[in-house]
């Protein structure tokens, strides 16, 4: 695959947040203002970046059988760093955050990444996979977040867009209108685009996220 | 006495952990096909939830918090979770064939189900004792329980459906998912404190 298929192939092709479906929790918990959604998607970048780096240096070393346990010490370590660099330098973020920044340690976008792309190669198309898939969570973030801050706030970025038009229908900025706002996205994504997603969950589960592969027992 | 209940009933239907507080949403929408899986997966969660609040917060006081290792707490609670999973696993595999046999498949899962973790940090962010973290856990486990066997059954009636062909699958799962969620704002404030 070449440079610049593996960077644009996160943005739309396979977007881990609107065409896998991965990494559910953060996108519908934090999306309820625009600019939350690029800071999660930022932090989510930094560490796959990082872990992917790492992982994709580390792939010979590694030995097989232990390989889930290594990447997730590797990505916790990064979750930590991204954690304190948060607390000091965007401590309000950090706040309107919370726990979601601590839990980007098992985000399935990051595992799925070292899964299926960053353990099996080389350091410069892994870190180019790490923005293109970053890239691709940060703007499906950002337009969840858009949208739901628009309908529910009539605000977008902080900065009202509606003056007055219609009364802001709060519910969007409550959790019913995360699962909503997600689930009209899709729909039109699936809608206006032509491209199929082949399946690749596992027996127990349907989800994309590669996390359960090659762990035993789940072959059912 | 009282306190504990409303912790638990919080935990369940207030601060529901899918439908409220967007935790173990994979799950939630990945194995809530049919009501059997449905229950599997609910039933593994509850234990090792609970198992896992009780030694993350005796891993965070006496270990991290004891020894000033507080920095680490991500990583600490991160492999605590995966070491127990694989020795509950082992365990219930040499001890209890059947339950094993039913809960096997969904174990290894759990370990990136971020109701697990968040629950053991959750506990350490509200300084709750080792009973409350507990009780709590367990509360958020059969909140995680409810939710799924109730959009479960959901599911079960959307897949006999005809919708739309762009919403078919997660589309309107999601969509459901939402006045489930509705259904579930309706416990707002049934406790005043």
């Amino acid at each position: 695959m070449s440079a610049l298929k593996t960077l644009t192939n996160g943005f739309i092709k396979e977007n881990p947040t609107l065409r896998l479906v991965l990494g559910t929790c953060p996108t519908l918990a934090v999306t309820t203002l625009a600019s939350n959604g690029i800071g999660m998607g930022l932090a989510t970048t930094a560490v796959l970046l990082g872990s992917n780096a790492a992982i994709s240096l580390t792939r010979k070393v590694i030995p097989d059988k232990i390989r889930i346990p290594a990447y997730v010490t590797i990505i916790a370590g990064f979750v930590t760093i991204v954690q304190f660099l948060m607390k000091a330098y965007f401590p309000e973020l950090d706040k309107a955050l919370g726990i979601f920044i601590p839990l980007i340690v098992v985000n399935c976008i990051i595992l799925a990444r070292a899964e299926m792309f960053a353990s099996k190669n080389s350091l410069l198309p892994s870190v180019l996979d790490a923005i293109g898939m970053g890239g691709g969570f940060t703007l499906a973030l950002v337009a969840i977040g858009s949208l739901r801050e628009f309908l529910g706030n009539g605000t977008i970025f902080g900065i009202t867009v509606t003056a007055k038009l219609f009364d802001p229908a709060i519910i969007m900025i409550l959790p019913p209108g995360g699962f909503l706002a997600f689930g009209i996205i899709i729909g039109l994504l699936n809608k206006f685009t032509a491209v199929k997603v082949t399946k690749a969950g596992c027996g127990s589960c349907d989800m994309k996220c590669g996390s359960c592969s090659g762990q035993k027992g789940v072959e059912a | 006495m009282t306190e504990l209940i409303i912790i638990v009933m919080g935990a369940i239907l207030v601060e529901n952990f899918v439908l409220a507080q967007f935790l173990g949403i994979c799950p939630f929408l990945g194995v809530s096909k049919k009501l059997s899986t449905a229950l599997g997966m609910s039933g593994a969660v509850v234990f090792v939830m609970t198992i896992a609040s009780a030694v993350t917060w005796l891993v965070n006081k006496y270990l991290l918090v004891g020894l000033g290792l507080g920095y680490l707490q991500t990583i600490a609670f991160i492999l605590v979770i995966a070491a127990l999973v694989q020795f509950v696993e082992i365990v219930l595999k040499k001890l209890i064939p059947p339950l094993y046999r039913s809960l096997g498949i969904y174990l290894p899962l759990i370990t990136t189900n971020c109701a697990v973790l968040g629950v053991a940090l959750i506990n350490v962010k509200r300084d709750y004792d080792l009973l409350k973290s507990v009780l709590y856990s367990m509360g958020a486990g059969l909140g995680f329980t409810l939710a799924l066997v109730l959009f479960a059954g959901v599911r079960e009636r959307i897949e006999q459906c005809d919708i739309p062909e762009s919403l078919k699958g997660l589309p309107i799962s999601l969509i459901a998912a939402a006045l489930v969620s509705v259904a579930f704002f309706g416990f707002q404030g049934l406790f005043s404190n």
